[in-house]
Protein backbone atom coordinates (compact mmCIF):
# COMPACT_ATOMS: atom_id res chain seq x y z
CA UNK A 1 0.00 0.00 0.00
CA UNK A 2 1.36 3.10 -1.07
CA UNK A 3 1.29 6.42 0.94
CA UNK A 4 3.01 10.06 0.96
CA UNK A 5 5.26 10.39 3.78
CA UNK A 6 3.01 13.01 5.22
CA UNK A 7 0.10 10.81 5.44
CA UNK A 8 1.58 8.27 7.01
CA UNK A 9 3.07 10.49 9.71
CA UNK A 10 -0.82 12.08 10.21
CA UNK A 11 -1.93 8.14 10.45
CA UNK A 12 0.53 7.61 13.06
CA UNK A 13 1.75 4.24 11.97
CA UNK A 14 4.95 2.41 13.10
CA UNK A 15 6.88 1.60 9.62
CA UNK A 16 7.76 -1.61 11.64
CA UNK A 17 4.13 -2.66 12.68
CA UNK A 18 1.94 -2.40 9.35
CA UNK A 19 -1.47 -2.73 10.47
CA UNK A 20 -3.15 -5.71 10.03
CA UNK A 21 -4.06 -6.31 6.61
CA UNK A 22 -6.16 -9.57 5.40
CA UNK A 23 -2.78 -10.54 3.62
CA UNK A 24 -0.86 -10.40 7.09
CA UNK A 25 -2.99 -12.10 8.85
CA UNK A 26 -3.02 -14.92 6.17
CA UNK A 27 1.12 -14.55 6.31
CA UNK A 28 0.99 -15.07 10.19
CA UNK A 29 -1.09 -17.87 10.22
CA UNK A 30 0.45 -19.94 7.71
CA UNK A 31 3.81 -19.20 9.23
CA UNK A 32 2.20 -20.24 12.40
CA UNK A 33 1.29 -23.27 10.72
CA UNK A 34 4.60 -24.14 9.83
CA UNK A 35 5.83 -24.31 13.12
CA UNK A 36 2.89 -25.94 14.62
CA UNK A 37 2.70 -28.56 12.53
CA UNK A 38 6.58 -29.36 12.35
CA UNK A 39 7.04 -29.71 16.06
CA UNK A 40 3.75 -31.91 16.30
CA UNK A 41 5.16 -34.62 13.36
CA UNK A 42 8.64 -34.09 15.08
CA UNK A 43 6.87 -35.16 18.60
CA UNK A 44 5.02 -37.97 17.11
CA UNK A 45 8.38 -39.60 15.64
CA UNK A 46 9.97 -39.53 18.69
CA UNK A 47 7.22 -40.65 20.36
CA UNK A 48 6.52 -43.64 18.10
CA UNK A 49 10.02 -44.24 19.20
CA UNK A 50 9.64 -44.02 22.92
CA UNK A 51 6.62 -45.82 22.73
CA UNK A 52 8.68 -48.60 20.91
CA UNK A 53 10.87 -48.53 23.64
CA UNK A 54 9.30 -48.95 26.50
CA UNK A 55 6.68 -51.26 25.82
CA UNK A 56 9.83 -53.59 24.80
CA UNK A 57 11.27 -52.52 28.35
CA UNK A 58 8.59 -52.92 30.43
CA UNK A 59 7.80 -56.47 29.07
CA UNK A 60 11.04 -57.59 28.39
CA UNK A 61 12.39 -56.70 31.56
CA UNK A 62 10.49 -58.78 34.24
CA UNK A 63 12.68 -61.62 32.75
CA UNK A 64 15.36 -60.36 32.47
CA UNK A 65 17.80 -62.24 34.62
CA UNK A 66 21.31 -64.47 34.76
CA UNK A 67 19.55 -67.41 33.19
CA UNK A 68 18.92 -65.49 30.12
CA UNK A 69 21.91 -64.94 29.11
CA UNK A 70 23.15 -68.35 30.00
CA UNK A 71 20.47 -71.18 29.86
CA UNK A 72 19.24 -72.94 26.75
CA UNK A 73 15.39 -71.81 25.83
CA UNK A 74 12.83 -74.61 27.64
CA UNK A 75 10.60 -76.93 25.29
CA UNK A 76 7.70 -75.85 24.73
CA UNK A 77 6.73 -73.21 26.64
CA UNK A 78 7.96 -74.97 30.28
CA UNK A 79 8.79 -71.70 32.49
CA UNK A 80 12.80 -70.73 32.78
CA UNK A 81 15.75 -71.70 30.51
CA UNK A 82 16.80 -68.39 28.70
CA UNK A 83 18.55 -67.59 25.32
CA UNK A 84 22.13 -68.20 26.26
CA UNK A 85 23.13 -70.29 22.64
CA UNK A 86 21.15 -67.21 20.56
CA UNK A 87 23.46 -64.36 22.16
CA UNK A 88 26.05 -66.56 21.95
CA UNK A 89 25.62 -67.31 18.34
CA UNK A 90 24.75 -63.57 17.30
CA UNK A 91 27.93 -62.65 18.88
CA UNK A 92 29.74 -65.40 16.64
CA UNK A 93 27.94 -64.35 13.72
CA UNK A 94 28.72 -61.00 14.02
CA UNK A 95 32.46 -62.16 14.63
CA UNK A 96 32.57 -64.00 11.22
CA UNK A 97 31.16 -61.08 9.78
CA UNK A 98 33.72 -58.94 10.39
CA UNK A 99 36.60 -61.18 9.43
CA UNK A 100 35.05 -60.16 5.89
CA UNK A 101 33.77 -56.86 6.47
CA UNK A 102 36.80 -55.28 7.62
CA UNK A 103 39.27 -56.16 5.63
CA UNK A 104 37.37 -56.05 2.48
CA UNK A 105 35.14 -52.61 3.80
CA UNK A 106 38.25 -51.04 4.77
CA UNK A 107 40.34 -51.61 1.82
CA UNK A 108 37.84 -50.77 -0.43
CA UNK A 109 37.50 -47.08 1.48
CA UNK A 110 41.43 -46.88 0.69
CA UNK A 111 40.94 -47.65 -2.52
CA UNK A 112 38.36 -44.80 -3.08
CA UNK A 113 40.01 -42.93 -1.24
CA UNK A 114 43.84 -42.81 -1.84
CA UNK A 115 44.20 -43.80 -5.09
CA UNK A 116 41.14 -44.34 -7.39
CA UNK A 117 40.69 -42.58 -10.48
CA UNK A 118 39.09 -42.41 -13.26
CA UNK A 119 35.89 -44.53 -14.61
CA UNK A 120 37.15 -47.23 -12.97
CA UNK A 121 36.70 -45.48 -9.00
CA UNK A 122 33.61 -43.96 -10.21
CA UNK A 123 31.58 -47.29 -11.26
CA UNK A 124 32.84 -49.11 -8.11
CA UNK A 125 31.77 -46.26 -5.97
CA UNK A 126 28.48 -46.10 -7.68
CA UNK A 127 28.69 -50.28 -7.06
CA UNK A 128 29.30 -49.64 -3.14
CA UNK A 129 26.07 -47.25 -2.68
CA UNK A 130 23.98 -49.46 -4.49
CA UNK A 131 25.03 -52.35 -2.59
CA UNK A 132 24.15 -50.21 0.53
CA UNK A 133 20.66 -50.23 -0.34
CA UNK A 134 19.74 -53.94 -1.82
CA UNK A 135 17.45 -55.69 0.71
CA UNK A 136 19.40 -58.07 3.15
CA UNK A 137 17.67 -60.56 2.10
CA UNK A 138 18.88 -60.51 -0.85
CA UNK A 139 22.28 -61.32 0.71
CA UNK A 140 20.88 -64.61 2.26
CA UNK A 141 19.74 -66.05 -0.70
CA UNK A 142 23.14 -65.71 -2.46
CA UNK A 143 24.60 -67.17 1.01
CA UNK A 144 22.03 -69.78 0.12
CA UNK A 145 22.77 -70.82 -3.23
CA UNK A 146 26.57 -70.59 -2.58
CA UNK A 147 27.19 -72.42 0.67
CA UNK A 148 24.18 -73.44 1.58
CA UNK A 149 22.91 -75.66 -0.84
CA UNK A 150 26.28 -77.12 -1.74
CA UNK A 151 26.97 -78.22 1.87
CA UNK A 152 23.67 -79.54 2.13
CA UNK A 153 23.29 -78.03 5.65
CA UNK A 154 22.18 -75.07 7.06
CA UNK A 155 25.52 -73.35 8.87
CA UNK A 156 26.46 -70.30 10.77
CA UNK A 157 29.41 -70.40 8.51
CA UNK A 158 26.78 -69.23 5.80
CA UNK A 159 25.11 -66.48 7.79
CA UNK A 160 28.06 -65.19 8.80
CA UNK A 161 29.09 -64.69 5.06
CA UNK A 162 25.81 -63.22 4.29
CA UNK A 163 26.05 -60.64 7.49
CA UNK A 164 29.74 -60.00 6.64
CA UNK A 165 28.79 -59.12 2.85
CA UNK A 166 26.53 -56.82 3.82
CA UNK A 167 28.95 -55.29 5.88
CA UNK A 168 31.27 -54.32 3.52
CA UNK A 169 29.43 -51.51 1.67
CA UNK A 170 28.51 -49.89 5.31
CA UNK A 171 32.30 -50.06 6.37
CA UNK A 172 33.75 -49.31 2.98
CA UNK A 173 31.19 -46.09 2.85
CA UNK A 174 31.65 -44.66 6.35
CA UNK A 175 35.59 -45.24 5.95
CA UNK A 176 35.88 -43.54 2.40
CA UNK A 177 34.00 -40.46 3.90
CA UNK A 178 36.62 -40.11 6.99
CA UNK A 179 39.05 -40.99 5.06
CA UNK A 180 38.52 -37.66 2.49
CA UNK A 181 38.42 -35.66 5.63
CA UNK A 182 42.00 -35.76 6.63
CA UNK A 183 43.59 -32.83 4.99
CA UNK A 184 45.74 -32.94 2.23
CA UNK A 185 48.31 -31.53 3.34
CA UNK A 186 48.97 -33.91 5.63
CA UNK A 187 49.71 -36.28 2.91
CA UNK A 188 51.94 -33.76 1.20
CA UNK A 189 54.09 -33.70 4.66
CA UNK A 190 54.61 -37.25 4.09
CA UNK A 191 54.96 -37.65 0.41
CA UNK A 192 57.41 -34.42 0.75
CA UNK A 193 59.65 -36.38 2.64
CA UNK A 194 59.89 -39.32 0.41
CA UNK A 195 57.29 -41.98 1.58
CA UNK A 196 55.43 -44.01 -0.26
CA UNK A 197 51.65 -43.63 -0.69
CA UNK A 198 50.98 -47.16 1.18
CA UNK A 199 53.43 -46.03 4.07
CA UNK A 200 51.63 -42.39 3.97
CA UNK A 201 48.37 -44.19 4.22
CA UNK A 202 49.02 -46.41 6.58
CA UNK A 203 51.06 -44.36 9.08
CA UNK A 204 49.56 -40.94 8.25
CA UNK A 205 46.03 -41.02 6.80
CA UNK A 206 44.64 -43.69 8.72
CA UNK A 207 45.97 -43.17 12.17
CA UNK A 208 44.31 -39.38 11.80
CA UNK A 209 41.00 -40.99 10.81
CA UNK A 210 41.21 -43.89 13.33
CA UNK A 211 38.25 -42.76 15.89
CA UNK A 212 36.01 -42.34 12.52
CA UNK A 213 37.30 -45.37 11.16
CA UNK A 214 36.38 -47.17 14.23
CA UNK A 215 32.73 -45.75 15.11
CA UNK A 216 31.82 -46.74 11.27
CA UNK A 217 33.38 -50.82 11.99
CA UNK A 218 31.57 -50.67 15.80
CA UNK A 219 28.17 -49.27 14.12
CA UNK A 220 28.19 -51.52 11.10
CA UNK A 221 28.54 -54.47 13.77
CA UNK A 222 26.03 -52.99 15.57
CA UNK A 223 23.57 -53.13 12.47
CA UNK A 224 24.71 -56.70 11.03
CA UNK A 225 23.53 -57.84 14.68
CA UNK A 226 20.50 -57.06 14.43
CA UNK A 227 19.53 -58.37 11.07
CA UNK A 228 17.02 -61.50 10.27
CA UNK A 229 16.54 -62.21 7.24
CA UNK A 230 19.58 -63.27 6.10
CA UNK A 231 20.21 -65.72 8.68
CA UNK A 232 16.45 -67.36 7.75
CA UNK A 233 18.22 -69.58 5.06
CA UNK A 234 21.56 -69.49 6.19
CA UNK A 235 22.04 -69.49 10.00
CA UNK A 236 18.28 -71.07 10.40
CA UNK A 237 18.64 -71.39 13.91
CA UNK A 238 18.58 -73.77 16.67
CA UNK A 239 16.96 -74.52 20.21
CA UNK A 240 19.98 -76.54 21.18
CA UNK A 241 23.92 -75.63 21.98
CA UNK A 242 26.00 -74.38 19.14
CA UNK A 243 28.43 -76.82 18.50
CA UNK A 244 29.83 -75.54 15.00
CA UNK A 245 29.80 -73.08 12.80
CA UNK A 246 29.26 -75.30 9.76
CA UNK A 247 25.75 -76.88 11.40
CA UNK A 248 22.70 -74.69 12.15
CA UNK A 249 23.21 -71.64 14.57
CA UNK A 250 21.06 -69.71 16.63
CA UNK A 251 20.82 -65.91 16.39
CA UNK A 252 19.12 -63.52 18.96
CA UNK A 253 17.02 -61.93 15.73
CA UNK A 254 15.87 -65.59 15.13
CA UNK A 255 14.84 -66.30 18.08
CA UNK A 256 13.08 -63.44 18.88
CA UNK A 257 11.06 -64.04 15.46
CA UNK A 258 10.44 -67.64 16.50
CA UNK A 259 9.38 -66.70 19.93
CA UNK A 260 7.22 -64.03 19.29
CA UNK A 261 4.72 -66.72 16.26
CA UNK A 262 4.98 -68.74 20.04
CA UNK A 263 1.71 -69.69 20.91
CA UNK A 264 3.10 -70.22 24.30
CA UNK A 265 3.04 -66.87 26.39
CA UNK A 266 5.79 -68.08 28.43
CA UNK A 267 8.05 -67.66 24.73
CA UNK A 268 6.54 -64.57 23.85
CA UNK A 269 7.79 -62.91 26.87
CA UNK A 270 11.28 -64.29 26.08
CA UNK A 271 11.03 -62.90 22.95
CA UNK A 272 10.28 -59.74 24.55
CA UNK A 273 13.52 -60.45 26.41
CA UNK A 274 15.48 -61.03 23.55
CA UNK A 275 13.99 -57.38 21.80
CA UNK A 276 15.12 -55.53 25.09
CA UNK A 277 18.98 -57.44 25.38
CA UNK A 278 19.19 -56.45 21.04
CA UNK A 279 18.67 -52.97 21.84
CA UNK A 280 20.49 -52.53 25.05
CA UNK A 281 23.39 -54.27 22.52
CA UNK A 282 23.03 -51.75 20.19
CA UNK A 283 22.62 -48.88 22.65
CA UNK A 284 25.95 -49.80 24.31
CA UNK A 285 28.00 -50.58 20.85
CA UNK A 286 26.61 -46.48 20.21
CA UNK A 287 27.48 -45.14 23.34
CA UNK A 288 30.74 -46.86 24.15
CA UNK A 289 31.99 -45.61 20.28
CA UNK A 290 30.62 -42.31 21.74
CA UNK A 291 32.53 -42.29 24.78
CA UNK A 292 35.94 -43.48 23.76
CA UNK A 293 36.07 -41.22 20.48
CA UNK A 294 34.57 -38.04 22.38
CA UNK A 295 31.68 -37.71 19.97
CA UNK A 296 34.32 -38.17 17.00
CA UNK A 297 36.35 -35.29 18.07
CA UNK A 298 38.55 -34.91 15.46
CA UNK A 299 42.37 -34.64 15.62
CA UNK A 300 42.90 -32.57 12.85
CA UNK B 1 76.24 -28.54 -6.37
CA UNK B 2 74.35 -27.57 -9.69
CA UNK B 3 70.75 -26.96 -9.70
CA UNK B 4 69.14 -25.97 -13.23
CA UNK B 5 66.22 -26.13 -15.00
CA UNK B 6 65.63 -26.24 -18.46
CA UNK B 7 62.57 -25.81 -21.16
CA UNK B 8 60.03 -26.31 -17.99
CA UNK B 9 56.30 -26.95 -18.62
CA UNK B 10 53.57 -27.61 -16.67
CA UNK B 11 49.72 -28.26 -17.06
CA UNK B 12 46.94 -29.17 -14.45
CA UNK B 13 44.82 -31.07 -17.77
CA UNK B 14 44.01 -29.09 -20.19
CA UNK B 15 45.50 -25.91 -18.62
CA UNK B 16 48.69 -24.92 -19.39
CA UNK B 17 50.37 -23.38 -16.00
CA UNK B 18 54.27 -22.70 -17.03
CA UNK B 19 55.20 -21.78 -20.17
CA UNK B 20 59.19 -22.85 -20.95
CA UNK B 21 61.11 -21.69 -17.74
CA UNK B 22 64.60 -21.82 -17.48
CA UNK B 23 66.32 -20.90 -14.79
CA UNK B 24 69.77 -21.92 -12.94
CA UNK B 25 70.16 -21.84 -9.01
CA UNK B 26 73.50 -21.19 -6.87
CA UNK B 27 74.14 -23.64 -4.29
CA UNK B 28 74.43 -22.38 -0.74
CA UNK B 29 72.19 -19.56 -1.68
CA UNK B 30 68.76 -18.06 -1.48
CA UNK B 31 66.82 -17.82 -4.54
CA UNK B 32 63.08 -15.89 -4.35
CA UNK B 33 60.42 -16.54 -6.80
CA UNK B 34 57.89 -13.51 -6.44
CA UNK B 35 54.68 -12.55 -8.77
CA UNK B 36 50.87 -11.81 -8.46
CA UNK B 37 48.92 -14.90 -7.76
CA UNK B 38 48.05 -17.40 -9.86
CA UNK B 39 51.48 -16.81 -11.79
CA UNK B 40 52.69 -20.34 -11.32
CA UNK B 41 55.58 -19.34 -8.62
CA UNK B 42 53.97 -22.16 -6.65
CA UNK B 43 53.05 -24.75 -9.57
CA UNK B 44 56.98 -24.47 -10.33
CA UNK B 45 58.82 -25.12 -6.96
CA UNK B 46 56.14 -28.05 -6.66
CA UNK B 47 57.83 -29.35 -9.85
CA UNK B 48 61.30 -29.07 -8.44
CA UNK B 49 60.34 -31.76 -6.24
CA UNK B 50 58.03 -33.40 -8.43
CA UNK B 51 54.95 -33.08 -6.00
CA UNK B 52 52.83 -31.25 -9.05
CA UNK B 53 52.27 -35.04 -10.67
CA UNK B 54 50.78 -35.92 -7.25
CA UNK B 55 47.73 -34.24 -8.50
CA UNK B 56 45.12 -35.57 -10.54
CA UNK B 57 45.64 -35.24 -14.51
CA UNK B 58 48.58 -33.22 -13.77
CA UNK B 59 51.52 -33.47 -16.15
CA UNK B 60 55.32 -31.95 -16.20
CA UNK B 61 57.95 -32.01 -19.55
CA UNK B 62 61.00 -30.71 -19.53
CA UNK B 63 64.37 -31.29 -17.31
CA UNK B 64 65.22 -30.40 -13.64
CA UNK B 65 68.99 -31.45 -13.40
CA UNK B 66 70.82 -31.79 -9.85
CA UNK B 67 74.04 -31.87 -10.56
CA UNK B 68 73.55 -33.03 -13.80
CA UNK B 69 70.94 -35.73 -13.13
CA UNK B 70 67.79 -35.41 -14.85
CA UNK B 71 65.14 -35.86 -12.01
CA UNK B 72 62.50 -36.25 -14.29
CA UNK B 73 64.46 -39.37 -16.10
CA UNK B 74 62.13 -42.52 -16.51
CA UNK B 75 64.61 -44.53 -14.45
CA UNK B 76 63.66 -42.06 -11.13
CA UNK B 77 61.17 -42.48 -8.47
CA UNK B 78 59.67 -39.11 -7.06
CA UNK B 79 60.01 -40.52 -3.82
CA UNK B 80 64.01 -40.96 -4.31
CA UNK B 81 63.92 -37.03 -5.49
CA UNK B 82 61.94 -35.57 -2.51
CA UNK B 83 64.84 -37.09 -0.30
CA UNK B 84 67.15 -35.16 -1.44
CA UNK B 85 64.96 -32.32 -2.50
CA UNK B 86 62.90 -30.83 0.65
CA UNK B 87 59.69 -28.99 1.32
CA UNK B 88 58.27 -26.59 3.54
CA UNK B 89 54.32 -25.59 3.24
CA UNK B 90 52.16 -22.80 3.90
CA UNK B 91 50.67 -24.02 6.35
CA UNK B 92 52.94 -25.63 9.13
CA UNK B 93 51.53 -29.67 8.30
CA UNK B 94 53.13 -31.01 11.52
CA UNK B 95 51.36 -34.67 12.00
CA UNK B 96 48.78 -34.73 14.67
CA UNK B 97 49.12 -38.16 15.59
CA UNK B 98 52.65 -37.99 16.21
CA UNK B 99 54.92 -36.38 18.73
CA UNK B 100 57.80 -33.91 18.24
CA UNK B 101 60.32 -36.42 18.25
CA UNK B 102 58.41 -38.35 15.89
CA UNK B 103 57.34 -36.03 13.44
CA UNK B 104 61.59 -34.97 13.03
CA UNK B 105 62.36 -37.82 12.70
CA UNK B 106 59.53 -39.21 10.33
CA UNK B 107 62.05 -38.49 7.33
CA UNK B 108 65.21 -40.44 8.72
CA UNK B 109 62.70 -43.40 9.77
CA UNK B 110 61.15 -43.30 6.30
CA UNK B 111 64.55 -43.62 4.63
CA UNK B 112 66.23 -46.13 6.60
CA UNK B 113 68.96 -43.94 8.54
CA UNK B 114 67.05 -44.33 11.77
CA UNK B 115 69.16 -45.78 13.97
CA UNK B 116 68.86 -45.46 17.69
CA UNK B 117 71.38 -43.15 19.14
CA UNK B 118 72.36 -41.50 15.63
CA UNK B 119 68.29 -40.96 15.57
CA UNK B 120 68.23 -39.17 18.68
CA UNK B 121 71.40 -37.21 17.39
CA UNK B 122 69.77 -36.11 14.56
CA UNK B 123 66.74 -35.08 15.70
CA UNK B 124 68.50 -32.63 18.25
CA UNK B 125 70.75 -31.24 15.56
CA UNK B 126 67.76 -30.74 13.14
CA UNK B 127 65.70 -28.99 15.82
CA UNK B 128 68.84 -26.79 16.98
CA UNK B 129 69.02 -25.64 13.21
CA UNK B 130 65.80 -24.63 13.05
CA UNK B 131 66.11 -22.67 15.84
CA UNK B 132 63.69 -24.42 17.95
CA UNK B 133 65.50 -26.52 20.08
CA UNK B 134 65.95 -24.71 23.07
CA UNK B 135 62.29 -24.60 23.54
CA UNK B 136 61.09 -27.90 23.08
CA UNK B 137 63.55 -30.18 24.52
CA UNK B 138 62.04 -30.42 27.53
CA UNK B 139 58.46 -31.85 25.93
CA UNK B 140 60.50 -34.07 22.80
CA UNK B 141 57.37 -36.53 23.75
CA UNK B 142 54.53 -34.06 23.71
CA UNK B 143 52.52 -33.80 20.62
CA UNK B 144 53.55 -31.56 17.74
CA UNK B 145 50.14 -29.78 18.01
CA UNK B 146 51.00 -28.17 21.51
CA UNK B 147 53.21 -25.93 19.65
CA UNK B 148 52.46 -22.08 18.60
CA UNK B 149 52.13 -21.45 14.69
CA UNK B 150 55.33 -20.65 14.40
CA UNK B 151 56.97 -22.83 16.19
CA UNK B 152 55.16 -25.72 14.27
CA UNK B 153 56.62 -24.17 10.93
CA UNK B 154 59.96 -24.69 12.51
CA UNK B 155 59.28 -28.15 13.69
CA UNK B 156 58.42 -28.72 9.89
CA UNK B 157 61.57 -27.04 8.67
CA UNK B 158 63.55 -29.45 11.61
CA UNK B 159 61.62 -32.25 9.99
CA UNK B 160 62.59 -31.19 6.44
CA UNK B 161 66.42 -30.71 7.69
CA UNK B 162 66.85 -33.93 9.07
CA UNK B 163 66.01 -35.91 6.35
CA UNK B 164 69.47 -33.98 5.10
CA UNK B 165 68.50 -32.99 1.99
CA UNK B 166 70.37 -30.66 -0.46
CA UNK B 167 67.95 -28.38 -1.63
CA UNK B 168 64.98 -27.03 0.77
CA UNK B 169 62.12 -25.47 -1.57
CA UNK B 170 59.78 -23.25 0.83
CA UNK B 171 56.35 -21.98 -0.20
CA UNK B 172 55.15 -19.11 1.20
CA UNK B 173 56.56 -19.98 4.43
CA UNK B 174 55.78 -17.09 6.66
CA UNK B 175 52.54 -16.24 4.83
CA UNK B 176 50.04 -17.90 7.69
CA UNK B 177 52.29 -16.39 10.81
CA UNK B 178 52.47 -13.09 13.16
CA UNK B 179 55.08 -11.31 12.39
CA UNK B 180 57.86 -11.84 14.76
CA UNK B 181 57.72 -15.93 14.12
CA UNK B 182 58.22 -14.56 10.63
CA UNK B 183 61.29 -12.23 11.47
CA UNK B 184 62.61 -15.65 13.09
CA UNK B 185 62.43 -18.06 10.17
CA UNK B 186 63.73 -15.20 7.97
CA UNK B 187 66.81 -15.18 10.69
CA UNK B 188 66.54 -18.89 10.14
CA UNK B 189 66.53 -18.65 6.08
CA UNK B 190 69.65 -16.49 6.55
CA UNK B 191 71.73 -18.92 8.54
CA UNK B 192 70.31 -22.15 6.43
CA UNK B 193 71.90 -20.95 3.75
CA UNK B 194 75.28 -21.71 4.89
CA UNK B 195 74.77 -25.19 4.07
CA UNK B 196 72.23 -25.70 2.03
CA UNK B 197 70.53 -24.21 -1.24
CA UNK B 198 66.93 -22.45 -0.74
CA UNK B 199 64.55 -21.33 -3.18
CA UNK B 200 61.54 -19.72 -1.91
CA UNK B 201 58.26 -18.45 -2.72
CA UNK B 202 56.88 -15.40 -1.32
CA UNK B 203 53.82 -12.80 -2.19
CA UNK B 204 55.80 -10.37 -0.14
CA UNK B 205 58.04 -8.53 -1.98
CA UNK B 206 60.07 -7.19 0.94
CA UNK B 207 60.84 -10.49 2.60
CA UNK B 208 62.78 -11.36 -0.94
CA UNK B 209 63.94 -7.95 -0.02
CA UNK B 210 65.35 -9.47 2.81
CA UNK B 211 66.13 -12.85 2.17
CA UNK B 212 67.36 -13.74 -1.00
CA UNK B 213 70.24 -12.84 -2.75
CA UNK B 214 69.01 -13.85 -6.26
CA UNK B 215 65.06 -13.08 -7.41
CA UNK B 216 62.71 -14.52 -9.75
CA UNK B 217 60.04 -12.36 -10.79
CA UNK B 218 56.51 -14.56 -12.37
CA UNK B 219 54.08 -13.75 -14.65
CA UNK B 220 51.22 -15.62 -16.23
CA UNK B 221 53.41 -18.54 -16.06
CA UNK B 222 56.44 -17.59 -17.99
CA UNK B 223 60.04 -16.13 -16.10
CA UNK B 224 59.82 -12.26 -16.94
CA UNK B 225 63.02 -11.47 -15.43
CA UNK B 226 65.46 -13.08 -12.69
CA UNK B 227 68.39 -11.28 -11.25
CA UNK B 228 70.70 -10.04 -8.13
CA UNK B 229 67.55 -9.36 -5.88
CA UNK B 230 68.86 -5.44 -5.11
CA UNK B 231 69.19 -5.05 -8.99
CA UNK B 232 65.93 -6.33 -9.76
CA UNK B 233 64.44 -4.29 -7.00
CA UNK B 234 66.37 -0.99 -8.16
CA UNK B 235 67.07 -1.22 -11.48
CA UNK B 236 64.16 -3.48 -13.26
CA UNK B 237 64.82 -4.02 -16.87
CA UNK B 238 61.28 -5.09 -17.97
CA UNK B 239 58.27 -3.37 -18.05
CA UNK B 240 56.44 -5.83 -16.47
CA UNK B 241 58.69 -6.19 -13.36
CA UNK B 242 58.76 -2.23 -12.71
CA UNK B 243 54.99 -2.09 -12.59
CA UNK B 244 54.97 -5.16 -10.41
CA UNK B 245 57.45 -4.15 -7.51
CA UNK B 246 56.61 -0.45 -7.91
CA UNK B 247 52.86 -1.72 -6.81
CA UNK B 248 51.17 -0.31 -10.20
CA UNK B 249 49.63 -4.44 -9.92
CA UNK B 250 49.78 -7.04 -7.75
Amino acid sequence: MSTTVSERKNSASNPFKPPPSAREIQRQFNNGCLIVLATLFALLAVGVLIFLLLYVILNGIRYLNLDFFTRLPTPNGEPGGGMGPAIQGTLILVGLASLIGIPLGLFTAIYLSEFGRGRLANAVRSLVDLLTGVPTIIFGLFAWVIIVVPQETFSGFSGGVALGIIMIPIVARTTEDVLRLVPREQREASLSLGATEARTTFRVVIPAALSGIVTGIVLAMARVAGETAPLLMTAFGTTFRNTSIFEPMDALTLRVYNFTLSPYQTQVNQAYTGALVLILLILIASFTVRWFTGGFKRKF
Amino acid sequence: MSFTVQHLNAWYGRKQALYDVNLSFGSQSVTAMIGPSGCGKSTFVRCLNRMHEEIPDARVTGKVLVDDVDIYAQSIKPRHVRQHVGMVFQQPNVLPTRSIFDNVAMGPRINGHAHRSDLRELVERSLRQAALWEEVKEQLHAPATQLSGGQQQRLCIARTLANQPQIILMDEPCSALDPISTLQIEELIDELKQIYTIVIVTHNMSQAGRVADRTVFFLLGRVIEEAETSKLFSHPQKKETEDYVSGRFG
